[in-house]
């Protein structure tokens, strides 16, 4: 509106509203023809949930260099089970996916917590290292009835709120089923740190990205196992694919009373656990 | 919690949002604040408020200029900034501040040029040399200042200032639902933090624009305008009351249903914060300034306009540190927590030199003040009397 051309009149007969004044307007419109095609572009770019595309289409990942030859991610779901029961604290899987994964010290990609409960409901938790050094006896003062270890790590959620939030899709999922971080594109707002509820995010501190449990994706689409799986002397951690006939984490997770961590959020998570109590959150 | 043992995640140590992202939303607030204010007058034709109408529109957009600077010093890579314009991520809130930023950008120049027009007429009439082809620039080569066109500008004026209200409120608006969103944090998550987000935002700018209006005029030797001064007491006071009671009720909602997250939300105010939530928050901040205004708003008969400056003046300055305390008490309050609900952080104080230190938040705050000093050299920031305009206004020769 306010360059609506004046009549000479008005101005009298300045430069700038004479023949300039067309080709500014033809600029302004050239400009914003280009801008409203740059806009719709990445709007329709990213109108669609890329994973289901890839599911669809089976499209190559966005690491291709993680992958073996051979390996196709639509034909795995991985799944994670946890028997609570059977875990002896002994720091094994904490240690070994520190050391798999280079995490940097005084943070975790999988820890284990101690619970001791009382008689009267009253829990007593403690995870000095993440559990990394395993857990030294030592007196709560309290009526203890009843105690166990409970190993933690990302949960892979399949409505996972840290691939929702995250502002510039660095955090994905995977066909396969792995929440995962592209540090290329982080930028390390810690947007994803907050909004995940399991405390299995952190900022890394060297490379100030985003930094989790990515279920050992390098080791995983070579058919080996987890570090940590493959760490724990008691099978209290089990890697499981959904899509394999006759898995045995499939069986039980079909078959068994599992359960999972904050079940009221929704997040629909995939590492499920066996031995759960009601102190346990 | 004690009871609990004071159990941390072992990933939830340290505070990873710090004074930065209480800036924020604070500076941002202040944005959407001035312009809705602004918007009382370019809109809702409130023409006692035409003293600071354009002080508004300058204010917003100085303060919308180092915005920014907030989340940039907060990154752990700002250079990388650019991938939330090139792969954003549509279901992310925070992902939206580059577009929602540069739409409310272009409006806010946009206006302020239309609100600024007859003056750089003027002034690229009177000048002479670098001073005049700077002045004609800035005029875009449009020197129509007769009154079909003025009447145009108006229109115009209305139509942007028309979309700027809901740009102000979404601006602000998804600020609050950054936080509302989160639904792992019980402290921030839920919808009504937009609205409250929004409330305050409108208490500081009210609050920012009658302090930096008080200091203008007092600088350049003029007299506040009472009537203006009374009506901006009057919807500080109103919007003031309103904030606080959606803030209360929320509290009050969570106090009530003392559901899970109370154990956590409870201890959290009543001790971890109870000196920035009860002592700044709601009495320092809210109590005093809220009875302050009253006495402006229901004995103006009996007040000089000394006292009801001063009174208006004070209250702003407490209402400003009201809604920098309710940034903080969010934002911090919602991270010292562990997200175990079972155990507190250590607390958090800001380095001084930090990346995200005093010193810098200090900058940000500061600059826009300086911005609005420079731009007031370039154009005038307080209107002129209108015979200034019709006298001076004409095209500039070749």
């Amino acid at each position: 509106m306010p360059t609506t051309p004046a009549s000479d009149s008005d101005c009298g007969g300045c430069h700038a509203c004479t023949p300039n004044d067309g080709t500014r307007r033809d600029f302004l419109k050239q400009g914003a023809k280009a801008l409203g095609a740059s806009v719709a572009t990445i709007v329709l770019c990213d109108m669609t949930d890329l994973t289901k595309i890839a599911e669809a289409s089976g499209a190559t990942p966005r690491r291709p260099d993680l992958f073996t030859d051979g390996y196709d991610w639509t034909k795995h779901r991985y799944v994670y089970l946890v028997d609570i029961r059977k875990c002896i604290g002994c720091g094994s899987c904490v240690r070994a996916c520190s050391q798999e994964n280079n995490v940097p010290p005084a943070h975790f990609r999988t820890w284990v917590e101690r619970y001791r409960v009382s008689r009267t409901g009253e829990a007593v938790i403690d995870s000095d290292n993440g559990g990394m050094d395993g857990f030294e006896p030592s007196m709560t003062g309290k009526d203890i009835t009843k105690a166990f270890f409970f190993p933690k790590l990302c949960c892979h959620c399949t409505h996972t709120p840290c691939v929702q939030l995250c502002p510039v899709c660095a955090s994905y999922r995977t066909v396969d089923g792995v929440v995962l971080v592209d540090e290329t594109r982080c930028i390390g707002c810690g947007y994803c740190v907050q909004a995940c509820p399991y405390g299995s995010r952190f900022i890394h501190p060297v490379t100030h990205t985003a930094s989790k449990c990515t279920l050992c994706y390098h080791r995983i689409t070579r058919g080996l196992t987890t570090a940590c799986v493959q760490a724990c002397p008691v099978e209290a951690r089990m890697l499981g694919d959904m899509k394999q006939v006759g898995d045995k984490v499939a069986e039980i997770i079909a078959t068994q009373r599992v359960q999972i961590l904050q079940p009221e959020l929704l997040t629909d998570p995939n590492c499920y656990y066996l031995g759960l109590t009601k102190e346990a959150r | 919690m004690s009871e609990h043992g004071g159990y941390l995640f072992p990933n939830d140590l340290h505070i990873l949002w710090q004074l930065m992202i209480v800036m924020y939303p604070y500076v941002t607030g202040l944005v959407a604040g001035a312009f809705i204010l602004s918007s009382l007058y370019h809109v809702f034709h409130r023409d006692e408020l035409r003293p600071i109408g354009r002080l508004a529109l300058v204010a917003s957009l100085g303060f919308l200029l180092f915005a920014p600077f907030t989340l940039l010093l907060h990154l752990g890579h700002p250079e990388r900034c650019y991938n939330t314009l090139v792969t954003p991520n549509l279901s992310s809130a925070m992902a939206m501040f580059g577009f929602i930023y540069a739409g409310y950008m272009t409006l806010l120049v946009a206006e302020i040029w239309l609100v600024h027009r007859q003056d750089i007429i003027m002034l690229a009439s009177r000048s002479e040399g670098i001073k005049r082809t700077f002045y004609k620039c800035l005029a875009l080569g449009v020197y129509d200042v007769s009154p079909e066109s003025r009447k145009v500008d108006h229109g115009v004026l209305l139509i942007l200032a028309g979309i700027g209200i809901p740009g102000a409120a979404f601006l602000h608006g998804y600020v609050g639902f950054i936080f509302g969103a989160v639904k792992a944090n019980p402290w921030w998550s839920t919808p009504l933090m937009p609205i409250i987000f929004l409330c305050s935002a409108i208490v500081s700018g009210i609050a920012m624009v009658i302090i930096l209006y008080s200091i203008g005029m007092k600088f350049s030797n003029r007299k506040i305008d009472a009537p203006c001064m009374q009506s901006l007491a009057r919807w500080l006071w109103m919007f003031a009351l309103i904030s606080i009671t959606l803030e209360l009720l929320e509290i009050m909602t969570l106090a009530y249903e003392a559901a899970e997250e109370w154990e956590v939300i409870g201890p959290l105010l009543g001790d971890q914060l109870a000196f920035s939530f009860i002592g700044i928050q709601l009495i320092l901040g809210a109590m005093v300034p809220i009875i302050l205004l009253g006495i402006v708003v229901l004995m103006s008969r009996y007040l000089t306009d000394q006292i009801r400056n001063t009174l208006c003046f004070v209250a702003s300055l407490l209402l400003l540190v009201q809604v920098f305390a309710m940034r903080w008490n969010v934002v911090i309050g919602g991270q010292i927590f562990s997200k175990s609900m079972r155990g507190f952080r250590e607390k958090y104080t800001p380095e001084l030199f930090d990346k995200e230190g005093i010193a810098l938040a200090i900058a940000i705050f500061v600059l826009p003040l300086l911005f609005i000093i420079l731009f007031n050299r370039v154009l005038p920031v307080f209107e002129q009397p209108e015979k200034q305009l019709s006298t001076g206004a004409g095209t500039p020769s070749q």
